[in-house]
């Protein structure tokens, strides 16, 4: 399904296109990573309502981001729960070993480090998001081993663009 | 013996799929309802058990329900609140996860009770789990016949939406997250007109939390008298407390409304080996904070209100005698700063300067006069606001820095943190 399609299908669950324009931003950042301009004028172009509508969302909610993050997106929890359950230590053992800091991309462009507010999770305090999934109970031990995984995802998706990129000239 | 009903499928590794549902009575209390009784007499139901809202507020769920108009030449709208931003709290989380069609049943019951043929599930965007648990158990019951047209053979029609935030905790005041599936920026909206009246696209729309919903099948399946004589009398019924902090077993507990504070505790484990309590945020990050000594204090809405804290959404956060109380209100009102909708200016510009004046304080440069500065900040900022975000924090701070006073002033005095 096209980001087109995607998008009239959310808006048809409600009566005012402009309800949808948050649902379309989630799709379109899906689509794209993240939502310059352009796409933030596609979305209002495809919803039919006012440009400065979707503007006004996509810097007032913190999901939606208008610059470019890194493949990984990691967002630490240091509320109250996790920052009692030691996230502090945690975010100075990634920006150690990241060597980059809180609010930065690594120059390959594999990790964004971002804190956040509460995840909604503070049973398994301290958590942290990656994409879609939350990794929780983290020490610095795990934390390594999460980060070894995901270099390795990003091996094989690299790898495997290379090929599809290869296989049209073979 | 207390026996849960709202966490017995949590543990089933399947206790998501209808199936499981089902076989511990899922979907009886609609086939009720629609079989036997009168829109009116399930709010009736719902007004005998005196069941108040879990969202926060406590507010009671059949009183709201009654505000909506009979007669409206609008749709009705049910709305979910399932935007669960508050720290220390995710109750709504492991129900949605792991026995989503709880909450189905519910808004099916609730609609048909408020006259709605409409919901939507506000959902916050991080919860993708959930998001998809709740997608599959909608699907599995409009497959089944729970949703759709003409529901077991009724006239009674109901669809349910799900709407994603984005992230932002002022999305759980009701009518900020109104005008968020508005597609606008959440920020609250005067009251009157209340939501009942002139909510979504001002309609007539009724505003419940997650958790609420989802008491509303035991309620009818086995009576607003049961229910009531779960806690006490005015605010009973079981309650999910989320316990986390430096407890040795954080985690979602089912117990009886009123429990004592340090007999929940004592459920998740006491405090750290060798750590001895200090404190309890007792419902999420806006209740005030209630010192060691106050700990025999029942968990409901008016036990807490007495002891000048609140319920708000259950979450306990445990803080043991290893952690500045200092840096604990710098991080709480940091939160409250960082979401501010900036709408109102004691809200917007109160909170900044009191956070940085606390993390000065915090640094081991504090001022003689700041700890009056921060109590005419929270003066400024309580009850001058449109929604309850300022009031939380300011609530939070000045509980702080009613118990901990001596924490703050040996930061300033000697210009360090002690716990450092």
């Amino acid at each position: 399904m096209s980001m087109r399609e995607k998008i009239e299908e959310a808006a048809a669950r409600y009566p005012d296109q402009r309800s949808a324009i948050m649902p379309a931003l989630l799709i379109a950042q899906q689509e794209h990573g993240h939502l310059p301009g352009p796409v933030l004028e596609e979305v209002a172009d495809i919803l039919g309502v006012e440009r400065i509508w979707v503007y006004e969302l996509a810097t007032f909610y913190t999901l939606f981001h208008t610059e470019p993050v890194g493949m990984f997106h990691l967002q630490l929890c240091d509320n109250v729960s996790c920052m009692l359950c030691g996230s502090e230590a945690l975010l100075k053992h990634l920006e150690t070993v990241l060597e980059i800091r809180k609010g930065d991309t690594t120059p390959n462009r594999l990790f964004t480090l971002s804190t956040v507010e509460c995840l909604g999770a503070c049973e398994m305090a301290p958590v942290m998001q990656v994409g879609d999934d939350y990794h929780g109970n983290l020490d610095t031990g795990r934390l390594d081993a999460l980060l070894d995984r995901l270099r390795a995802e990003a091996g094989q998706v690299i790898g495997a663009d290379l090929a599809d990129a290869a296989s049209p000239g073979e | 013996m207390f026996e849960p009903v709202l966490l017995k499928n949590i543990d089933a590794p399947d206790g998501h799929v209808l199936a499981t549902y089902e076989a511990g009575g899922g979907y009886q209390a609609l086939a009720k309802v629609l079989r036997e009784h009168t829109p009116d007499e399930v709010v009736e139901l719902v007004k005998q058990s005196n069941l108040r809202g879990r969202g926060g507020a406590g507010f009671p769920t059949g009183m709201k329900w009654g505000f909506v108009p009979k007669q409206s030449d609008k749709p009705k709208y049910l709305c979910c609140n399932a935007d669960e931003g508050e720290p220390g709290t995710f109750k709504d989380r492991i129900i949605m996860e792991r026995d989503p069609h709880q909450l189905v049943e519910g808004l099916a019951v609730s609609a048909y009770a408020i006259g709605a043929e409409t919901a939507y599930v506000y959902v916050r965007g991080e919860y993708v789990k959930a998001i998809r648990r709740l997608e599959q158990a909608i699907a599995e019951a409009r497959d089944k016949g729970y949703l759709g047209a003409g529901i077991l053979g009724s006239d009674f029609s109901f669809a349910i939406h799900i709407h994603c935030g984005a992230g932002a905790y002022i999305c759980g005041e009701e009518t900020a997250m109104l005008e968020s599936l508005e597609g606008k920026r959440a920020q609250p909206r005067l009251k009157p007109p209340f939501p009942a009246v002139a909510g979504l696209y001002a309609s007539p729309t009724v505003i419940n939390n997650v958790e609420t919903l989802a008491c509303v099948p035991h309620i009818v399946m086995r009576g607003p008298h049961w229910f009531r004589a779960i806690g006490p009398d005015k605010s009973p019924g079981p309650k999910l407390y989320c316990v986390s902090g430096q407890v040795r077993k954080p985690g979602l507990y089912e117990l009886p409304m009123g429990i004592p504070l340090r007999e929940l505790v004592e459920h998740a484990g006491g405090p750290l080996p060798g750590r001895r309590i200090k404190a309890v945020i007792p419902g999420g990050v806006s209740a005030p904070v209630i010192p060691k000594g106050g700990l025999d204090v029942g968990m409901d809405f008016d036990s807490l209100a007495a002891a000048g804290s609140m319920l708000g959404s259950a979450g306990v956060i445990v803080v043991d005698d290893s952690t500045c109380m200092v840096k604990v209100a710098a991080r709480i009102v940091e939160f409250f700063h960082h979401e501010s909708c900036g709408k109102c200016t004691p809200c917007r510009e109160g909170l900044n300067w009191a956070v940085k004046v606390l993390r000065r304080i915090e640094a081991g440069e504090g001022a003689p006069g700041d700890l009056e500065q921060l109590e005419k900040l929270c003066k400024g900022i309580f009850g001058n606001t449109f929604c309850a975000l300022g009031d939380g924090a300011a609530m939070g701070l000045r509980a702080a820095l009613a118990h901990f006073r001596d924490e703050f002033a040996a930061h300033i005095e000697e210009r360090r943190c002690p716990f450092h």
